[in-house]
């Protein structure tokens, strides 16, 4: 499908890192795919980084170990990388460059398209207003995902991010509408990669996954096509086959690290952390890709998850993603630590799109107010809960000891979950109303006084005046 | 080609021309080199390639110009051909800018297709007609910045035709009144033709016969700014604000309930969907001072973080070129930027390619003086016409990792004249606007105080700062409590406690979605503060006069907190009457 030019150059002057210098090329232009022919006859692919008079400067997307540069064909597609795109791609498995691993024929396409994509229009983008559910209660009630949003997942190493990445792409639906999945793996190791099959199975026998999986000892360099290849993919089946399309890309902190690799080995000015100046604008290359066309019925939403290191949110890898993206669903060690899965922090998780895709008409009419009244109570039981830790709890308030019952009953009773359930979103709210209820009528004055009375909200809960203290 | 309007002959750059085509040599991205065959100045616009993809001059040096690209040049090649336009970059003027969205090119976004590929968005000159009356007649004298006529149709906003800068004289010729497109000519003034539209490079500021004059407030409809933090047409403002404090919440707000004439809202990229919800929103929401739709005053400029990050860098100057229209035409115009650190970005990544010694973080030298000059272009001004007009320039500023400290946000802050500082603990309680007082300023709110008392509202100083005051004292408890508990305090400093509570809840905290809440006129805001202040005294009175402080923290302070919600936002006799019933309900002192 790319039609390679006839001519091929053997002057490369230079390797270093990544990077492979051809000399004496003629009209060679910028952002060019590049293929390498190494005496063996293998075969690697490249990016035109910079063209200077006759000189091309080449990203070896397979690195350039054991490459001589005395004997290297190098020929130039006179065209950006352009990838397949059609309906073949779901139900396949496939490396971080887009070929086959499950042993099957290579992807063929009904089209092809350049990997870098194109910007939507603003002025033809449709604002998201529907939800994907995932199953996940926690996600579902408080972080609603809408389509055509991103939404990152913000963890820290040693917590269960694979696994809440993989439960949301296993049983997330849209409501009986064509759904598709997405998953782009960048420097999984190969357990967590055949965990990944493993888990995804059931969706990719069904034909609505896509798996592109980039492990840790595949070239570095190869994840920074890893995620573009996954969104050009998901762009056709959501634009041109009216496809609602799931993008999971984890983890996108080994994608930041390849990016800051080949920007170390050009000499460019660092910028924090020697992360290059562009991460911002490169994130939001991938990230921007989500959306909704006016006219058009499929979506693409992403859901990128990335490992903060040290736990640091101020990092420019989440830092920049949280400018980017359209909220974020932080997990925490707390939770974790007391075996509640998932470990979502839920007052510093937001999904900003969530007020227009959830509520009347798109989920339940009572869940924003629902959502509303169980982050206040929350953030009022996290306040009472410092106190109680230096005051001890003889000296709360009755009220306040009820925060802390409301606490443990949102952990225990809600927020924990087993790893295969999809729950749905009418149990999801039905828990939450169980968990408010634990709290007298009196404290739940965000909600109005109908739905309470519909509930049987009462100024003293029948469920018992400290239920959950012996936990 | 790209909104390249201007001829030869309207500006100062290189007298010959165009220059003959000349090779392209290098290509870096959104930088390419050319060679230099003569004719070429700095900042000349270079169509770049077979796509023709705009560029602009950025050095000169030896037999090499260096282009900084406005769009992506995948397959640009060394050889291929490069064509020096021999004219700054200018934007494309006139009534249509109204009510439109565009690239930071200033070419309209409406007209492109779904995608937006090199070269698919064009400039345009709208195909429709304005309805043109001369206010000049044939034989008479008019100097530059006078009105040689106005457009009746062209919405709301009250639109008009003047003579260019460094043009006057004899009318020789005005149009009689009718309908005429943006490129017609309707006047001709001491020998130079005026269109309905006009044309001005975009780096260069349009001229104003005297800068300054009287403060007026610029209102914005936001308690927490009105109130405690002003801004005055013709200033500055900064809102630096870490990611999920509601910065463009907070902005678009303002775009959609300030009392200017124009808006110019410039997205520098920033989120896509978010645009998309800015557009529909505007067109959505009625203009309650004019009936008309909010987009009909907005001029909105589409730079997304996906486009091309050049197209950035030279959106805010596009921007301001555009604002700076609107006021010589004696309006009141508030230029609102999403987000300056991008911008400021594009300044670090091109400077980068270009191989400049970095400064600070690896942003380049300049970067100061490039914040400062851009702040520059505000101003409250007499026009070249003699009208007054205004320009204020409210810029987020989105600091990394919340680094206060970081450059784009440490220069921002010495160049402009307020700065509302947004706080993440606030946004995380969910208090919105998430307006810190701790760190916020208005070096407006002194002459602001003086013009209201002048106006005959002296009290507007005093509860400035009797607000401010109590938010001082909560503030100063507020860490006491949190190692002590409330209950530890002596009685009159729980009411300290519980009166920083009521101002933030019921004065400060303003919800963007309710109908009454959303705008607030300034005599709500006036009596709402005013109403929670009684309260306040009421409540010291009953503790000093020996009540319980935990009896007055346990009465429902719902009238006051809810008036402003319940209320409509000009009805300062439903939030009379709500302090009243708080009153009655507090009791008066034994």
């Amino acid at each position: 499908m790319t039609a390679w030019s006839e001519v091929e150059y053997t002057a490369v002057r230079e390797l270093r890192g990544p990077l492979a210098v051809v000399a004496g090329v003629s009209g060679v232009g910028w952002d060019e795919f590049v293929r390498i022919t190494l005496d063996s006859g293998e075969r690697r692919y490249g990016v035109v980084l910079e063209v200077d008079r006759d000189t091309a400067v080449v990203q070896v997307l397979e690195d350039t170990s054991g490459m001589d540069p005395a004997r290297l064909r190098v020929s130039f597609a006179g065209e950006p990388l352009r990838v397949p795109v059609g309906t073949g791609w779901l139900g396949r498995t496939c490396n971080g460059r887009g070929e086959p691993v499950d042993g099957g024929p290579p992807v063929f396409g009904e089209a092809s398209a350049p990997v870098g994509g194109t910007p939507i229009n603003p002025v033809r983008r449709e604002p998201p207003a529907d939800p994907v559910l995932t199953g996940v209660g926690v996600i579902d009630a408080l972080t609603t995902l809408v389509r055509g949003q991103k939404l990152p997942v913000f963890s820290v190493a040693g917590l269960p991010h694979l696994e809440l990445a993989l439960q949301i792409a296993a049983q997330s639906t849209v409501g009986g509408a064509a759904f598709s999945v997405v998953f782009a793996g960048m420097g999984l190791t190969h357990a967590d990669a055949s965990f990944v099959r493993d888990a995804l199975e059931e969706r990719a026998a069904a034909a609505e996954l896509v798996l592109l999986l980039n492990t840790a000892d595949d070239p570095v360099i190869e994840r920074i096509l890893t995620p573009r290849i996954a969104l050009t993919v998901a762009e056709h089946l959501a634009f041109a086959r009216g496809h609602h399309v799931l993008v999971v890309m984890t983890d996108m902190t080994a994608y930041a690290e390849a990016l800051r690799e080949v920007s170390a080995a050009r000499g460019e000015v660092p910028a924090r952390r020697a992360y290059p100046g562009y991460l911002y604008s490169d994130l939001a290359s991938l990230y921007e890709r989500c959306g909704r066309i006016r006219g058009r019925s499929g979506s693409v939403t992403v859901l990128p998850v990335l490992t903060m290191p040290a736990g640091d949110i101020t990092h420019p890898v989440p830092d920049l993603t949280g400018y980017i993206t359209e909220g974020q669903i932080v997990l925490s060690r707390q939770p974790h630590a007391l075996g509640v899965y998932p470990p979502v922090d839920a007052l510093s998780s937001l999904s900003r799109l969530m007020r227009k895709g959830a509520g009347p008409g798109r989920t339940r009419p009572d869940h924003l107010d629902v959502a509303a009244q169980t982050l206040a109570a929350l953030s009022r039981a996290r306040q009472v809960r410092e106190l109680s830790d230096l005051v001890g709890q003889g000296a709360l308030s009755p009220t306040d000891r009820r925060y802390l019952d409301f606490d443990q009953a949102f952990w225990r009773r809600f927020v924990a979950q087993p790893r295969d359930e999809a729950r749905p979103l009418d149990r999801t709210l039905d828990a939450v109303w169980q968990v408010l209820l634990t709290l007298p009528r009196s404290e739940l004055a965000l909600l109005p006084t109908a739905l309470l009375d519909g509930h049987g909200a009462r100024e003293t809960p029948a469920g018992g005046e400290r239920e959950g203290a012996e936990e | 080609m790209v909104g390249m309007t201007a001829t030869a002959a309207e500006r100062p750059g290189h007298p010959e021309g165009p220059a003959r085509p000349c090779r392209i040599l290098r290509v870096a991205g959104p930088l390419v080199e050319v060679e230099y065959v003569g004719g070429t100045a700095m900042y000349d616009l270079v169509s770049l390639g077979q796509a023709g993809l705009p560029g602009e001059v950025v050095a000169i040096g030896g037999d090499v110009v260096t282009v900084q690209s406005y769009e992506y040049t995948g397959g640009l090649a060394p050889g291929d051909t490069a064509r020096p336009m021999g004219a700054p970059l200018s934007a494309a003027l006139g009534p249509a800018l109204l009510g439109g969205v565009f690239d930071g090119l200033l070419r309209p976004l409406s007209g492109g297709g779904e995608w937006l590929r090199p070269g698919s968005v064009r400039p345009a000159t709208p195909e429709r007609t304005w309805s043109f009356v001369p206010e000049v007649s044939e034989g008479g004298r008019i100097g530059e910045g006078g009105v040689v006529g106005e457009i009746r149709d062209g919405g709301p906003v009250r639109s008009r035709v003047l003579v260019p800068p460094g043009v006057g004289g004899v009318v020789e010729r005005v149009a009689a009144a009718g309908a005429y497109r943006q490129d017609e000519v309707v006047a001709v003034v001491g020998g130079a033709e005026v269109r309905i539209g006009a044309s001005w490079p975009v780096r260069r500021p349009r001229p104003v016969r005297e800068r300054g004059g009287e403060r007026e407030a610029l209102g914005t409809g936001q308690r927490v700014i009105d109130l405690l933090f002003p801004v005055a047409r013709g200033s500055t403002v900064a809102v630096p604000g870490g990611f999920g404090t509601g910065k463009t919440m907070l902005l678009q707000q303002i775009a959609k309930w300030c009392d200017a004439d124009v808006i110019v809202y410039i997205g520098c990229g920033e989120r896509g969907n978010e645009m998309a919800d800015v557009i529909a929103e505007l067109a959505a929401l009625e203009d309650p001072r004019t009936g008309g739709r909010l987009a009909d005053r907005t001029v909105t400029i589409a730079n997304t973080s996906n486009m091309p990050m050049m197209a950035r860098e030279a959106s805010v100057y596009t921007g301001a070129t555009v604002a700076e229209y609107f006021r010589d035409m004696g309006l009141d115009v508030v230029v609102i930027a999403d987000s300056t650190s991008r911008w400021a970005e594009a300044l670090r990544e091109f400077a980068s390619r270009t191989g400049a010694l970095p400064a600070e973080e690896g942003y380049p030298a300049g970067l100061a003086s490039a914040i400062a000059a851009f702040y520059e272009r505000a101003g409250a001004v007499v026009t070249l016409g003699g009208e007054r007009g205004s320009v204020t320039m409210i810029g987020a500023v989105s600091p990394p990792g919340g680094d206060l400290t970081e450059p784009v946000t440490a220069h921002t802050e010495r160049f402009v004249r307020s700065v509302w500082s947004l706080d993440r603990d606030l946004a995380y309680a969910r208090h919105y606007p998430a307006l810190s007082w701790s760190g916020s300023f208005s070096r407006d709110a002194a002459v602001l105080a003086e013009r209201r008392a002048a106006a005959g509202d002296a009290a507007w100083a005093d509860r400035r700062a009797r607000l401010a005051a109590v938010l001082a004292e909560a503030d100063r408890l507020a860490d006491l409590v949190d190692l002590v508990g409330v209950t530890a305090l002596p009685d009159p400093e729980r009411v300290g406690v519980l009166a920083g509570r009521l101002v933030r809840e019921g004065v400060l905290r303003q919800s963007a979605l309710s109908a009454n809440d959303a705008y607030c006129g300034p005599g709500k805001a006036a009596a709402l503060a005013d109403a929670v202040l009684a309260t306040v005294d009421r409540c010291r009175e009953l503790v000093a006069s020996g009540v319980p402080a935990a009896t007055v923290e346990a009465v429902d302070f719902g009238p006051v907190l809810r008036a402003r919600e319940e209320v409509g936002p000009h009805d300062t006799e439903g939030v009379g009457a709500r302090r009243q019933a708080m009153l009655d309900r507090l009791g008066e002192p034994r």
